[in-house]
């Protein structure tokens, strides 16, 4: 058996003795129990008071379960919610760069676009709020295969069709444009789900940091790319976007 | 790419609301390059009795100016104007010589001139203004409460008489104070905020001396009535005047007026409908001023400078978004407001359920006050996700409602919906909105319509823009939603939902 690691199984052990009743314990107490010098109790209580997992009551000191315990059996956000908060953000977005904005979430083996705002120039458009994208090729669906665990093994299991013969469908060449967008931030799809349009994706983190959806523009690719890159102010704004997002979900500056 | 907000000149834009004074600084292409927000204390002295300390107000005016001009890295040479949007109907008096008020300003929604409002009604009723002014006597509007402070302020109507006192809604208070205060502020008001104390003509555009006589209201002690789109003045001295001194302030209009500049609805038959906790629903009725047989309001929409006075039919929903809160926080059916949406969204239809939410009875276009809440159709069957259905429908026939009274009224059907506020995040609210209207929906790319409307009067008063024409330019469509359902489904559900509506009534006995 491989060796446990000691911090994590005393954090635990504090968890159990703090939820063995309707009661709040002082720090002496917490040592004492567990046979634990106090700095040592003191240091894993501040850390898991810094997680959520663990509040003090500012009056007495004393520790009690934190709120973040409850949150953690009802993971999911809403996507409406992530819709209402995304507004403001996403019609910005759409308004310096021109194009239109997709608010995507991981939805079976694809991404489903949760909110939609238009080019703002006047042409006819329509609104795609319930479609489906794939996960492979699309800017949306490579940020959510690099960030989301769950994304990226149904992105690697599925067959990933070649829409263009610029989709990237091998595994390792998939692996690598995976690595590629964790480390610049964003991903871009340059003609390789539809001829002639481009995309720009980046993640949106909620407040414990879990990548809850991604937030992009498409367009025509000669208007998002310039010498066949994506054009770095658009790159920009999207990521800007993306970190308000963020932001307004609660997640801490990045 | 269009640059980032970069480039000036500005506007800069107050919206002095109900809950909260803000500012918005806007750049020409109508963008939003910073904002500042200040809550104020909401005074509950008695049931139904809502107050605002008017200081505290003019206080937050000057630091959330302040703060959004810091924000956006800008100096007053940046600056080409200032407009004022408000709360409308909220009433305050002041003394001219110290500045100082006389009481707590009196909110749009304290209930404490009901029986003033049945007194002035005498013999004819609620309805004995509302041919010059447009407006049944209610509760909400400024005269009848003007008169409450005089009739149970120790001392007032004698200072009033002697010409000390001055009377206001918020934007002039706001304007006098901007423009100097004691040091020869400028006492006005723009026609929308006078169309809404039930003291002006809406024929004449001027005071009508007979109501103000009638309703006990000096006429000294009234601002001036100028167009919602021109220069009033300066800004000077004070806190402010360092910062910004000499920038015009150049418009004024009242919220939801705003909302209609800001949405641009410059053609007679436009109209936008602003969802929030209740939702208000304005019609441009071009230069025709058109009596309501059902139930709605006669307004001034805006006046550009010496151009023709644009009027305005209005209806508002007491309950909608405030029903979708009632959901969360009463029956605790869902633990966010967005996840109606969700919850709704589990089920294909209503289930034969309707809701009709008359909390305080129905409003227009019915006018009960005998009515309250019923859920009408329950079977076995009917789940909270098909309540939640019925809670997003009874929104969107509401305003169906709304939308037929104005059609009747004026003559015009409804084309397009323009749509802005909270409740626009929720896209199957929207998508039955197109449905249950059979008209478009569309909402802007600037949420803040009300803001942007007074920044669009403001920079026409100064040439900032060049007419309506470069504001419409402006103007961007985020989402549009198209009408869905067959005529058949319309029908039967609009039948369904009036036999809903027609249980809600009756239900107090002791009430007409």
């Amino acid at each position: 058996m491989a060796r446990n690691i000691q911090s994590l199984e005393r954090a635990a052990a504090m968890l159990r003795l703090l939820a063995g009743g309707e009661r709040r314990l002082g720090l002496s107490d917490i040592a004492s129990s567990l046979g634990l010098a106090k700095g040592t109790a003191h240091g894993i209580l501040r850390t898991l008071q810094h997680e959520g997992f663990v509040e003090q009551d500012e009056a007495s000191g004393r520790y009690q379960l934190g709120a973040e315990l409850l949150r953690l059996g009802t993971t999911y956000l809403d996507v409406h919610e992530l819709r209402a908060r995304a507004l403001v953000w996403t019609d910005d977005l759409a308004r310096s760069s021109g194009e239109s904005v997709y608010l995507g979430v991981l939805h079976q083996q694809g991404v489903l676009i949760v909110h939609h705002v238009f080019r703002p120039d006047d042409s006819r458009q329509v609104l795609e709020i319930g479609a489906m994208q794939p996960l492979h090729s699309t800017a949306l669906g490579k940020v959510l295969a690099a960030y989301d665990p769950v994304a990226h093994s149904e992105a690697l299991d599925s067959s990933r069709k070649a829409f263009t013969d610029r989709t990237v469908c091998a595994p390792e060449e998939f692996e690598h444009l995976l690595d590629l967008t964790r480390a610049r931030g964003y991903a871009a799809d340059l003609e390789e789900t539809w001829e002639g349009v481009a995309s720009i994706a980046a993640p949106i983190h909620d407040r414990r940091r879990m990548p809850v959806g991604a937030v992009g523009i498409a367009g025509a690719v000669e208007r998002l790319c310039r010498d066949g890159e994506p054009r770095p102010e658009l790159v920009a704004a999207v990521r800007d976007c993306a970190r308000a997002v963020s932001r307004d979900l609660g997640a801490a500056r990045f | 790419m269009t640059d980032a907000h970069t480039a000036g000149p500005f506007i800069a834009a107050i919206d002095q609301g109900t809950t909260s004074s803000r500012c918005i600084v806007f750049d020409k292409d109508g963008r939003i390059v910073s904002v500042d927000q200040k809550e104020h204390e909401q005074i509950f002295p008695k049931p139904g009795w809502v107050e605002h300390d008017a200081n505290e107000i003019w206080t937050n005016v000057q630091e959330v100016v302040a703060s959004a001009i810091a924000k956006a890295n800008i100096t007053r040479d940046d600056i080409k104007a200032i407009g004022i949007t408000n709360q409308r109907e909220t009433t305050v008096l002041w003394d001219k010589n110290t500045g100082e008020p006389v009481h707590n300003a009196i909110v749009w929604q304290d209930t404490r001139t009901d029986a003033l409002c049945r007194e002035l009604g005498r013999n004819v009723g609620q309805d004995r203004f509302r041919r010059e002014t447009g407006l049944p006597l209610a509760s909400y509007f400024a005269g009848p409460k003007a008169r409450w402070l005089l009739d149970n302020v120790e001392g007032l109507r004698e200072r009033a008489e002697a010409g000390d006192i001055l009377f206001g809604t918020m934007d002039s208070w706001v304007i006098w104070n901007l423009t100097g205060g004691v040091n020869g502020g400028q006492h006005v008001t723009d026609v929308t905020n006078a169309s809404r104390t039930m003291l002006m003509n809406l024929h004449t555009m001027e005071w009508d001396k007979k109501i103000c006589e009638s309703i006990g209201v000096p006429e000294q002690m009234l601002p001036e009535i100028r167009s919602s789109a021109e220069v009033y003045g300066e800004i000077t001295g004070g806190s402010l005047g360092d910062l910004l001194g000499g920038t015009p302030v150049a418009s004024a209009l009242g919220d939801q007026q705003a909302a209609l500049f800001g949405q641009t609805c410059f053609s007679e038959g436009e109209t936008k409908s602003t969802y929030g906790t209740g939702t208000f629903m304005v019609m441009n009725t071009g230069e025709k001023i058109i009596n309501s047989y059902a139930g709605l309001l006669t307004t001034v929409g805006y006046k550009i400078g010496d151009k023709p006075t644009v009027y305005a039919l209005e209806g508002s929903i007491a309950v909608t978004g405030s029903l979708v809160q009632w959901m969360r926080d009463q029956m605790g059916l869902i633990s966010t407001a967005a996840e109606i949406e969700t919850l709704a969204l589990s089920v294909e239809d209503n289930g034969g359920a309707y809701f009709v939410p008359a909390f305080s009875g129905l409003f227009a276009p019915h006018w009960r006050s005998d009515a309250r809440g019923v859920i009408a159709g329950l079977t076995r069957y009917v789940t909270k996700a098909h309540l939640a259905r019925a809670v997003l429908e009874a929104t969107a026939w509401q305003t169906r409602e709304i939308a037929d009274a104005m059609t009747k009224d004026s003559g015009v059907e409804l084309t397009t919906l323009k749509v802005d506020g909270g409740m626009t995040a929720n896209n199957l609210l929207m998508q039955q909105l197109a449905d249950v209207l059979d008209a478009p929906v569309v909402r802007p790319m600037v949420a803040e319509t009300t803001c942007l409307g007074a920044a669009y009067a403001a920079g026409l008063a100064v040439g900032f823009w060049s007419g309506t024409d470069e504001l419409r330019a402006n103007w961007r469509r985020a989402a549009e939603w198209t009408p869905r359902m067959d005529a058949e489904t319309r029908d039967r559900e609009y039948k369904n939902w009036l036999k809903a509506v027609e249980r809600s009534m009756g239900w107090l006995e002791d009430e007409s």
